[in-house]
């Protein structure tokens, strides 16, 4: 009896630790997660901003890309930082919101002390967790003089008077509080802290790249939950379908990505070696990085040099760059019988082919581009699809869109006879139906058949 | 509506924006030396310049050109007298002529990228540009001798204000 007796005190003794630590545990996590709100303001007058800052506060912005993710694209757009961008995830589709100083649809009634706390803990003023789909993983790391600087921009654009769509399904009904289990499992919050062991331009790279312009967004894998997979910082990912290559030494072009080239691709749109920006990589250089300090992406190009150990690496370019200028020409000269050589000469050749010693700015070479050195096809075939227009990619010239001048069989010919006489890697396999999949990303064909 | 340059001069068109660009070129536009050939391509008969460059006409969509510098055969140069179009005439290139414009526009964006070509380079470039008329020999004999003009008087670039 005894022994049950004392069993029963000990069973009776777990259970209350277990109830006191789920307590305790439950306490502290709500404690964790619950956030007060930060009183409404009454919009701040444009006038109470000194011009520098304002100025100071826009190139933030372009730093961060704001614009990009908080205009609306599709149904024929919308107001700039108005809102309701779609955002295609595997959780449903968000849309994000109105971040124009309208008081009642924007962020009109928001302290800077708000905004401060949006971007370093992803909380709303009101206290609700923000979706991560808003990078502040990236943006915590961002200094308060940026963000109050930023405030100031963003307080003295036109306000505009828009809601967002509702979020997709589950996320229009998955309570917030979750958001605040995901933090706790895969957010740091936390400023940049410099480097000592490296200099100040890399410092200021790396304080751009890892915060403000959230590279790794785009270019570091993510897990199942949708955060940055650790430990596979800038392996590549896939973004609108389209593959975000990898940013380290893990890239497959087969000359280096150096500062240099760097620069010119976040600058201008366009690497001498390794092409033009194209896809949801364009905007980057076009609306945002053409439009800060020169500086600031000589810095974002340094620290990715470092990245990629391009120093390290960039020996063997010599002689990459010569084996790419000989491939260029394989094929092209003289009497041709193979149909899928032909194919390319007719269509493809005229502008892409290049003579030793390098590529001239405006023939991108193939031979040289991530699109035929990647594991699968789909960036060729995204760019064969939609082309290049006049503001993407190379400013002032075009690539134009074969959609309607090549089929899938097409494409599929081209794309494995590149990948067969311009690099050394293995074939891709089931290119046609690659093709078909890529044909779906377009939602509509860019021109009308002429034919 | 679409504002882009047409041979230097501002054009506005209010037209579908996946309109080829050579439609609107010859029929919205009136300039009807760009030729319609395959309509996929692969032919070169509709080339023209979009900044500086040789750009399939049709199968460019006219949303890709808002703001962009467009040059026909028309605008080439304002005499008619680029070295290109010289060297084609005293060669007399022409046959049925009806790809000659593309093949002129091909060959005065070659000559940009490589002032001095060589038979491979003119093969790789000219390569895409189609002659049922089989007047290739003629064609790669004018450039070299529009090549040689151009070394002579000045740059081959002259007339086409905009640059690649």
């Amino acid at each position: 009896m005894s022994f049950l007796y004392s069993g029963g005190k000990v069973l009776k003794r777990i259970l209350l630790a277990i109830v006191g630590l789920v307590v305790i545990g439950g306490g502290g996590f709500l404690w964790y997660a619950w956030w007060p709100g930060i009183p409404k303001i009454s919009p701040p007058a444009a006038g109470s901003f000194p011009a520098a800052k304002i100025e100071r506060g826009r190139i933030v912005a372009a730093q961060g890309y704001c614009a990009e993710c908080h205009t609306r694209t599709d149904l024929g757009g919308g107001p700039e930082l108005a809102g309701d961008y779609r955002m295609v995830t595997p959780f449903g589709d968000i849309f994000s919101p109105n971040i124009t100083p309208d008081p009642e649809t924007g962020l009109g009634n928001w302290s800077e002390a708000a905004l401060r706390r949006a971007m370093h803990y992803g909380v709303s003023r009101d206290g609700h967790h923000l979706l991560p789909a808003f990078v502040y993983d990236h943006f915590t790391k961002m200094s308060d003089a940026d963000i109050s600087d930023l405030y100031a921009w963003i307080m003295t654009r036109k306000p505009e008077k828009m809601t967002p769509r509702p979020n997709g399904f589950p996320l229009s009904i998955t309570p917030r509080i979750v958001m605040a289990g995901w933090k706790m499992m895969f957010f740091t919050p936390g400023r940049y802290v410099n480097d000592p062991k490296h200099d100040a331009q890399w410092n200021r790279g790396a304080y751009l790249a890892e915060g403000a312009s959230h590279c790794g967004s785009c270019h570091t894998p993510r897990n199942l939950a949708g955060a940055e997979k650790t430990g596979h910082a800038y392996n590549g990912s896939v973004v609108d379908g389209w593959i975000a290559p990898p940013l380290n030494a893990t890239n497959p072009t087969p000359t280096v990505w150096t500062e240099e080239e760097l620069f010119q691709y976040l600058r201008n749109g366009v690497a001498p070696l390794h092409g033009p920006a194209a896809g949801p990589m364009s905007p980057v250089p076009h609306s945002f990085l053409s439009k800060i300090p020169e500086s600031d992406v000589r810095a974002i190009a340094h620290y990715f040099a470092w990245v990629d150990h391009a120093k390290e690496r960039e020996a063997g370019d010599t002689k990459a760059l010569a084996t790419a200028m000989e491939a260029s020409r394989k094929d092209l000269t003289g009497f041709q019988t193979d149909p899928d050589a032909r194919l390319y000469q007719g269509a493809c050749a005229a502008c892409h082919y290049n003579a030793a010693p390098s590529p001239v700015l405006g023939r991108p070479e193939l031979a040289l581009n991530s699109a035929l050195w990647l594991n699968e096809p789909t960036n060729l075939y995204l760019v064969m699809l939609r082309g290049i227009s006049n503001e993407e990619g190379q400013s002032g010239v075009v690539m134009p869109s074969f959609y309607k001048a090549l089929s899938d069989k097409d494409m599929a010919r081209i794309a494995a006879w590149l990948r067969r006489t311009r690099t050394t890697l293995p074939p891709w396999t089931d290119l046609e139906h690659k093709a078909a999949e890529a044909r779906k990303l377009v939602e509509q064909s860019p021109v009308n058949a002429s034919h | 509506m679409i504002t882009f340059r047409l041979n230097g001069r501002d054009v506005s068109l209010d037209v579908p924006e996946d309109t080829p660009l050579l439609w609107a070129i010859r029929d919205d536009l009136g300039l009807t030396g760009t030729k319609f050939g395959c309509g996929v391509g692969q032919c070169g008969a509709c080339t023209v310049h979009v900044g500086g460059r040789a750009t399939r006409s049709c199968i460019t969509p006219i949303s890709a050109i808002q703001g962009a510098d467009v040059t026909t055969i028309e605008g080439l140069d304002p005499q008619g007298s680029h070295p290109v179009q010289q060297a084609w005439r005293e060669i007399q290139v022409p046959q049925c002529g009806y790809c000659q414009s593309g093949q002129i526009m091909q060959a005065a964006s070659l000559l940009k990228d490589y002032p001095s070509p060589t038979d491979e380079e003119i093969d790789g470039v000219m390569g895409g540009s189609l002659c049922r008329c089989m007047t290739y020999i003629r064609i790669r004999k004018a450039i070299k001798q529009a090549a040689e003009l151009a070394r002579n008087y000045g740059s081959a670039t002259e007339g086409d204000s905009s640059n690649g």
